[in-house]
């Protein structure tokens, strides 16, 4: 262990600024809260920025010859002075981790997370509830370092149930608006669901383990090399309906698209770059695990390649452009999942990566967009505003090209390891690999068509007072899209070399060859060539065309466009006979009848029983005097029959010094009473 | 004092104080007068003072004859103090019968 890190000022700046903010912020003036909100991310950064900068040294100076350079030794792993819980064997320390995994993640979340800070304080100009909003985000920055530096699984909870507590409060930021705060609350319990699924995981972990720190489990791991139980995949496919519920996969992906509700930055920050890859990065924390259960890691990989297909079809037609962008999210999430299903951990984190740049830029750039049109959402009533907004539209593009996987953007790369790793996986693999394909060609046309409909032809409605975002907004969309750009330069196999004592899979890969890789990265450039092509033929060559293929498959349209029905399934199967179920059964029969029936019964039983006992109470002197005496001779006459035998009796009656003459014991008083 | 160790036996007193006791107790209950009842108290604490001196000097133990002195001692206070209820009781109801001071019941 070299000098410390002081991880744990990484959580507190964030921390201290919700504080600041949470407490004062309504008595503070305006620029004192933006600057507070902020600085805590960058102080953050800053120190992330520091400690990684570290382990770049030391991963250099790894050669003997290069002497000794004070540089970080990865991971370190700092814990705060005092035990936090200490039930029999079971301790569970505040541990924070800070490893390859941690500090690419991190970089990500305070890194991104400051960027859209900045944004924000162009974007939520003269909103209502300013300080509360960056309280809130700093909060979020708060539990997301913890959730990331988490040494063990318990912290980890803390950090994802607060980022949870935190998304349910943006989303629902506009609270007045019930849709918003019936957003919120939709986010908050279907996390619920997956979180339920992620407690047990835990659980079975603590009982399995009999230790939640990653480093123990490690280490019991490596003492039985052989060992892959049924008990680690029913761990990891709990650990799984976790992650699902996070990162918005199939079957729990339905809140991340009502999530838009809540103000565009908060959309970029949690619901598309940093919050719902927790469940990425969940996976990656704990792929020892996964590594031993192949039918989780399958699990995991058709969860995400279903995920990836199902929502990029429903993006095809939705024309809320925040809405595209959630079900590009949830799609490009579903890519991350079939890379952690492939054991491709680093390919995962490389895309989570490259994913949060472009990302975040498109929903930037999109909030710009809303921005300019003054809260218009929908996709049909704009176009034209390449000239209007030339900063958004070219940052725009970037990001457009980047997650429809051209070469040489950041999303070409990552795309490119997921689909290889994916493809090298035998003949499942390949099937993977095919829907992770058509999925990449639909990515590219509703991606391409997002771009058409905005930017391109004519303004199909009145957008003369449209104008560019203040300068606040577009420094953040500007750096964002050269990383969109640039990202992806570091190269997969730069980027896993680096991740690989963190993230490396403990379990044979398959090897395959660079041509092979060059082919595949091919027919990945055909599909996106060929869907931007046809989003280039519907959308600008022939605009009557999609309105036309709808009239001849309304069947097929109306499926989409109600997003597969997925919500009105779900409030039939659970939603109503739930609320049935409460409404009759726990309400009626177990509130009404059981529990009130009880209460009414003991009420009724200690009415009747005052009725008779009151009589009693006479009033009279006398009578009470007689019960009192009555009372005396019952007790003394039951020490008389029972005899001195009994010890309690002795000890009534026993006084010091103990008797010596002990001819007169309560039995002869009795007698001599006679 | 030999003559009480030897010619008068212990139980006597003991019977002594239990039918001065139970006079205490029947005198209570079926009395009427409030200064009555409160007598009957005084004979109640009596006839157990009487116990306690009696065994005290059974068993050559001193602190038996100090409890007597507590109980003449409260029983001198209760005196007061219930002599004063009584007269309250007796300006505000004109009457000292105990069957008459029945306001404390539901």
């Amino acid at each position: 262990m070299n000098e410390s890190a002081h991880l744990w000022l990484i959580p507190l700046f964030p921390f201290l600024g919700f504080l600041l903010n949470g407490i004062l912020g309504s008595r503070l003036p305006r620029r004192l809260v933006s600057i507070i909100g902020v600085l805590a991310p960058l102080v953050s950064f800053a120190i992330v920025l520091n400690d990684f900068g570290a382990t770049i040294i030391s991963a250099t100076a790894s050669c003997p010859s290069c002497g000794t350079v004070t540089a970080l030794a990865l991971p370190v792993a700092e814990a705060l002075p005092f035990h936090w819980i200490t039930i029999g064997a079971l301790q569970v320390d505040l541990t924070l981790v800070f490893d390859q995994l941690s500090a690419v993640m991190l970089l990500v979340v305070t890194g991104v997370g400051f960027l859209i800070h900045i944004y924000s304080l162009g974007y939520m100009r003269g909103e209502p509830g300013y300080a509360r909003y960056f309280s809130f985000l700093n909060l979020f920055l708060f539990f997301m370092t913890v959730l990331v530096l988490a040494g063990n699984f318990l912290l980890m909870f803390i950090g994802w149930e607060g980022v949870g507590l935190v998304s349910y409060l943006l989303i629902g930021y506009y609270f007045e608006r019930n849709s918003a705060a019936a957003a919120g609350k939709k986010a908050f319990i279907v996390n619920r669901i997956g979180d339920f699924g992620f407690l047990i995981g835990i659980f079975l972990v603590l009982s399995t383990f009999g230790t939640l720190s990653f480093g123990g489990i490690a280490v019991t791991l490596s003492l039985q090399p052989a060992w892959n139980g049924t008990v680690l995949t029913v761990i990891c496919l709990c650990l799984l309906v976790g992650a699902t519920g996070k990162s918005a996969q199939l079957p729990l992906y339905i809140w991340l698209p009502d999530a838009m509700e809540g103000p565009t930055p908060v959309s970029a920050l949690i619901h598309a770059a940093t919050m719902v890859t927790a469940g990425v990065y969940m996976i990656a924390r704990t792929h020892l695990l996964f590594d031993r259960a192949p039918i989780a890691l399958w699990t995991v990989a058709i969860v995400g390649a279903a995920t990836a297909l199902f929502a990029a079809t429903i993006a095809l037609v939705q024309t809320d452009i925040k809405r595209v962008l959630a079900y590009s999210t949830i799609s490009q999430l579903g890519y991350m999942f079939l890379a952690c299903g492939v054991a491709a951990y680093s390919a995962a984190i490389f895309h989570l990566v490259m994913h949060s740049f472009f990302k975040a830029l498109l929903f930037l750039a999109a909030g710009s967009v809303i921005h300019a049109l003054g809260g218009e959402q929908d996709m049909r009533k704009m176009g034209g505003l390449r000239t209007k907004l030339p900063v958004t539209f070219w940052t725009m593009t970037a990001a457009v090209f980047a997650i429809a996987g051209f070469p040489p953007f950041a999303g070409f790369f990552s795309k490119d390891a997921i689909l290889y790793a994916a493809f090298l996986q035998g003949t499942g693999g390949k099937l993977l690999w095919f829907v992770g394909l058509v999925t990449a060609l639909l990515t590219s046309f509703y991606m391409f068509r997002l771009w058409y409909l905005t930017f391109m032809g004519e303004p199909r409605s009145e957008t003369a007072h449209a104008h560019e975002s203040p300068r606040s907004m577009l420094i953040p969309l500007v750096i964002l899209a050269i990383l969109s750009v640039c990202g992806g330069w570091v190269g997969i196999d730069r980027f896993s070399a680096y991740l690989a004592p963190a993230a490396q899979a403990h379990r044979p890969m398959p090897t395959g060859n660079s041509a092979l890789e060059f082919i595949l990265s091919i027919a990945a450039v055909l599909a996106a060539l060929e869907g931007w092509l046809i989003a280039d033929k519907y959308y600008r060559r022939k605009p009557e065309r999609p309105a036309q293929l709808a009239a001849a498959l309304p069947n097929g349209y109306k499926l989409l466009s109600n997003k597969y029905y997925v919500d009105e399934f779900y409030g039939a199967v659970i939603v109503k006979p739930l609320f049935a179920f409460s409404k009759y059964v726990l309400g009626w029969v177990v509130d009404t009848a059981i529990l009130g029936g009880i209460t009414w019964l003991l009420a009724g039983i200690a009415n009747i029983t005052g009725m008779i006992l009151q009589r009693w109470q006479s009033g009279n002197l006398r009578s009470y005097a007689a019960w009192l005496a009555a009372g005396v001779a019952a007790i003394l006459l039951f020490l008389l029959l029972t005899g001195s035998s009994h010890a309690w009796s002795f000890t009534l009656f026993h006084s010091e010094p103990i008797l010596k003459v002990s001819h007169i014991s309560v039995a002869q008083f009795g007698q001599a009473a006679h | 004092m030999s003559f009480l160790q030897h010619d008068v036996p212990l139980s006597w007193y003991l019977l002594l104080s239990a039918i001065l006791f139970s006079l205490g107790v029947v005198g209570f209950l079926i009395k009427r007068n409030l200064v009555t009842v409160f007598m009957s108290i005084e004979l109640m604490l009596n006839a157990v003072n009487l116990s306690f001196v009696t065994f005290a000097y059974q068993w050559h133990e001193v602190r038996g004859q100090i409890f007597v002195f507590f109980v003449m001692m409260v029983a001198a206070a209760e005196a007061a103090v219930g002599l004063a209820i009584i007269i309250a009781v007796f300006r505000v109801r004109s009457t000292l019968a105990v069957d008459r001071i029945d306001l404390m019941k539901l």
